[in-house]
């Protein structure tokens, strides 16, 4: 098992390094010379110079990859332009909201989607079925910051029950699990929730519905086990693919979260990935873009592993 | 003797094979689903290409006076938005830019992505591993993150959005080409084709890509109701399309501050955005299971 | 009466060799399959599917190869055809090197042709009969048209009337008609020589005896050679002039089908033979013939291959591989019991 999680260590590390590597050149992308978002217009050119030596863009790319790297391991990823602060602190205090909107989103889309998902696996093809596949086609194919407009406007503008944006009462500050801050939550999440409810929906159906056509499950139930014991065996196998979708869909959330929190003027790190693009903070859109794809990484690896000890059957070549 | 001579000649005869791709469109047209889905699609498409003709009005003019309107206002069918332009006319014509920017990206992945994956599939070995790994690179990115850091780098504008949007599809449309050419490739009767001496050209030509296209193709419509919300949601964010120019997402970002007085009609562009994504989404699941029966 | 126009020419015009020199002669085969176990492996597991083999196929017979799964058989026939690349070994057709300037494999593959299993991808599911036969011939330059009627004569050779058979696509027809358009396509080149890979295994059996039948006929008419592989006892004793059996990637023994089935001289021949089930209730099959499991090719015993299932394995055995010893009458065995000098201890109980 060790000797799985240590291969699967080494097949990721080149795709984090190709991931930094494209994280890099997304400033080298941007048209202009990353300078002139840091310099104001008047500079000369031996301030010009100077400001390109200090931040080494003189020096020749890999080079410039293998400094940025360097301090990228040591935490330094560079100061936004805009605030100044190190973007590091903006980043981290920013993951934390999204996480936690991610998270509630996720589970409410799990506990939907699975239950979706198991009453149409279990009747398959009846109408409950089709009802149940259709809410998932539903949930799959809404834009979701349109859904999040539409809930702003039947339950803030409209109805006046639940607050239109920001994460508390005091604007946008950061989330804290108090009954103050509960009400913020409730929107920007059941919007995020549906696209997972959708997917997982989905994937439960499928799998429940190829399980119970197995053959071993028919042998069971020839052999006389009650339908709870029918159940429970299709839960135990469904379970490890269930489980992945769901951690797959909670990283897929986090990185795709921005759309939802420009709606709600959510704290995260898609908000701050909004602002650094309108002020053309290439050093915090940086950051941001490395953070979110290295979690995504690292949270793909657990799953495969968590997968794989529930399922051995399932381990990667 | 001569009644078998006969009864040789009285028999039926057989009628032309179907192939493939007819059996395909038969099974289609009788499914309700997807051929509703398809109507809707084919109306929303049609009313964009013919959009000077089909609006009532003009796409940029706007009158301060009349500013948001709302529905069924006289002269105004679906409501006027906050510049005064008939919103009619702005979906109709928004359907243009947002049909533009959510189909092309898929088609030009499809092209390159297959190109890749074909190429990758069949060729097999190191350059095989080579290639699928840089794919799983891209693959390391949610698609939205890396649809919005590769906008957010190149900037603004309709061509940037295409280009940014073809790279995210591309990996998916790659990895899936792939997977089914490394499956075809071994098929006896890729074999016996290589016993006949032919190039892998030729191979590839007559009888890898005939079977390979048509799963990718499937997956590709797949991708498209994908597309069209992402494009939608760069507009949105302001990296897409640019105002005065009507499309569904921009739209649905300057008509935010007006959820408040006509919450009906700011949210009318993003229902077009979702009809059409789920019509191109039922569509696509129609194909898939037109396809599936076959073999 | 249709006129189907002759479009195959008799093979007698293009024999180079003569009678004497077989047709085909494979030397010194093998092929080992490398994989390695991961980054962190040392060492690579290796696949001896073929560990040196030689035999001939004289001109017009019939050879038939025999063996269980895993013995190397399939992989022989794709190592002649050069559709896998050996590692070492010669392989001579009509006197000529394959791929060498006097033989250059494309000519090759006109003459050497494979029939596969009919399995459900053994035809291309988006093309036609007529195109699936007529692809080899265009690929070596016949224009469309005289490639199309080439196919359509060899439809009505196989017994498929060409007006109904070729438009059709492979799921409108059945197993049986199946295998036919695969002989048709095995043919469309007019090879001298026909690999036929367990052409008949997937047949239920009243279809099999009519495709069998065809391919004797095929043979008489086209005068051609055949290679006929199966794990089939009764079809491979039906088929076969001669017969080779194979054992974990080695010729185990070869010689004339009937001297092969009534005298086998290797332990292993013996046990396939004794294990089929019997149809006689006076002489029925009391014990299994051979014991212990089937080793893989990965790591064969060292010595002769067989001496772990074998009834009469002495120390010998398992030190020294016994090669190919000539019993008499064309007959070879690769056992030390076949050959009087070999020292092995029944020898001299005899």
């Amino acid at each position: 098992m060790l000797l799985y999680i240590l291969k699967r260590i080494v097949y990721v590390t080149p795709v984090a390094l190709g991931v930094s590597i494209f994280c890099f050149l997304l400033v080298h992308l941007a048209p202009g010379d990353p300078l002139t978002a840091i310099m104001p217009v008047d500079a000369t050119a031996a301030q010009q110079a100077e400001m390109r030596a200090a931040y080494g863009f003189d020096k020749p790319l890999p080079i410039q990859y293998g400094i940025w790297l360097w301090k990228v391991f040591h935490g330094d990823l560079g100061n936004s332009i805009a605030t100044g602060r190190p973007v590091l602190s903006e980043v981290s205090r920013a993951v934390g909201n999204s996480f936690i909107l991610a998270s509630v989103a996720t589970l409410i889309g799990f506990t939907f989607g699975t239950f979706f998902g198991f009453v149409a696996g279990y009747f398959r093809d009846s109408v409950l079925d089709k009802i149940a596949s259709a809410v998932a086609v539903l949930g799959v194919s809404v834009p979701h910051y349109w859904l999040g407009i539409v809930m702003v406007i039947i339950f803030s503008a409209t109805l006046g029950w639940l607050p239109p944006t920001g994460a508390g009462p005091d604007g946008s500050g950061n989330w804290r699990p108090d009954p103050e801050h509960l009400r913020y939550i409730i929107l920007p999440a059941i919007t995020m929730s549906v696209i997972p409810m959708g997917i997982i929906s989905r994937t439960v159906r499928a799998l429940v519905a190829d399980i119970l056509a197995q053959e071993f499950v028919q042998a069971l139930r020839a052999k006389g086990l009650s339908e709870w014991g029918v159940f429970k065996h299709v839960v135990t196998n469904a379970a490890p693919t269930a489980l992945a979708v769901m951690g797959l869909q909670l990283g897929y959330l986090l990185g795709g979260s921005i759309l939802i929190e420009t709606v709600f003027a959510w704290p995260g790190t898609g908000f701050l990935l909004n602002a650094a693009i309108f002020q053309r903070d290439l050093p915090l859109l940086q950051g941001t873009i490395l953070v979110l794809a290295m979690f995504f990484v690292m949270l793909n690896l657990v799953v495969d592993v968590l997968q794989t000890t529930l399922d051995p059957r399932i381990q990667r070549g | 003797m001569s009644a078998i001579v006969d009864a040789r000649i009285a028999l039926p005869k057989i009628k032309a094979s179907r192939g493939y791709w007819a059996s395909v469109g038969h099974r289609l047209m009788r499914d309700p689903v997807a051929m509703v889905a398809l109507a809707i699609i084919l109306l929303i498409v049609l009313a964009a290409i013919f959009a000077p003709f089909v609006a009532p009005a003009d796409p940029f003019r706007g009158s301060m006076l009349r500013r948001l309107k709302p529905i069924g206002f006289p002269g105004y069918p679906l409501g006027a938005d906050e510049l005064g332009r008939d919103m009619l006319t702005r979906l109709i014509y928004g359907g243009r830019l947002s049909l533009f920017i959510g189909v092309m990206p898929v088609l030009l992945a499809f092209c390159i992505g297959s190109g890749i994956g074909v190429f990758a599939g069949y060729v097999g070995g190191r350059i095989n591993t080579v290639v699928m790994r840089v794919i799983d690179v891209f693959f390391a990115f949610p698609s939205v993150l890396l649809a919005i850091a590769l906008s957010g780098a190149l900037g603004a504008g309709i061509l940037n959005s295409i280009v940014s949007l073809t790279i995210v599809f591309i990996p998916q449309i790659a990895r899936v080409s792939e997977a089914v050419t490394t499956q075809i490739r071994t098929r006896d009767y890729v074999e016996a084709a290589r016993v006949s001496g032919a190039s892998a050209f030729t191979i590839v030509r007559v009888h890898v890509l005939g079977n390979v296209l048509g799963p990718v193709f499937v997956y590709a419509t797949s991708l498209i109701s994908v597309s069209m919300i992402l494009a939608s949601g760069l507009s949105f964010l302001g990296l897409g399309v640019k105002p005065p120019e009507p499309e569904w997402g921009l739209m649905l970002n300057t008509l935010r501050t007006a959820i408040y007085t006509q919450p009906l009609v700011a949210a009318l562009p993003g229902a077009m955005i979702f009809i059409t994504s789920i019509s191109f989404n039922l569509f696509s699941d129609g194909l898939r299971s037109a396809m599936e029966v076959k073999q | 009466m249709n006129v189907i126009v002759d479009t195959m020419k008799p093979v007698d015009d293009v024999d180079r060799g003569g009678e004497a020199t077989a047709l085909l002669s494979v030397r010194g085969l093998i092929k080992h399959f490398g994989s390695s176990n991961g980054l962190l492996a040392r060492t690579r597991t290796v696949v001896r599917a073929v560990d040196g083999v030689d035999f001939d196929v004289m001109k017009g017979e019939t050879l038939g190869i025999v063996g269980e799964s895993g013995c190397g058989k399939s992989t022989t026939a794709r190592l002649i055809m050069q559709i896998i690349k050996p590692d070492l070994g010669e392989i001579l057709f009509d006197g000529e090197k394959v791929g060498s300037t006097a033989l250059g494999l494309n000519d090759f593959r006109k003459q050497t042709q494979m029939v596969f299993q009919d399995s459900y991808a053994s035809l291309n599911p988006r093309l036609t009969v007529e195109d699936t036969i007529a692809f080899g011939p265009r690929v070596h330059g016949l224009p469309r048209k005289a490639a199309v009627e080439r196919a359509h004569d060899l439809l009505h050779r196989v017994g498929l009337e060409p007006s109904r058979f070729a438009g059709r696509y492979p799921h409108e027809i059945s197993g049986g008609q199946r295998q036919r358009i695969n002989i048709a396509r095995g043919l469309a080149l007019e090879p001298r020589l026909l690999i036929l890979d367990e052409a008949v295994s997937a047949l239920d059996k009243s279809v099999e005896a009519q495709v069998l039948n065809l391919l004797l006929d095929l043979k008489d008419e086209f005068g051609l050679t055949y290679i006929f592989i199966s794990h089939d006892l009764n079809v491979v004793r039906f088929m076969s002039d001669r017969v080779m059996v194979m054992y974990l990637g080695k010729v185990a023994e070869v010689g004339p089908s009937e001297s092969i089935f009534t005298k086998p001289r290797h332990p292993y021949t013996e046990a396939l033979l004794a294990s089929m089930p019997s149809m006689d209730p006076d002489h029925r099959t009391e014990e299994a013939p051979i014991t212990g499991d089937p080793p893989n090719p990965i790591n064969p015993p060292p010595g002769c291959r067989f001496h772990t299932r074998c009834k009469f394995t002495a120390t010998l055995c398992a030190n020294a591989e016994p090669a190919l010893h000539d019993v008499g009458g064309e007959h070879l065995a690769a056992c030390h019991l076949a050959n009087p000098e070999s020292g092995h201890p029944r020898l001299s109980l005899a």
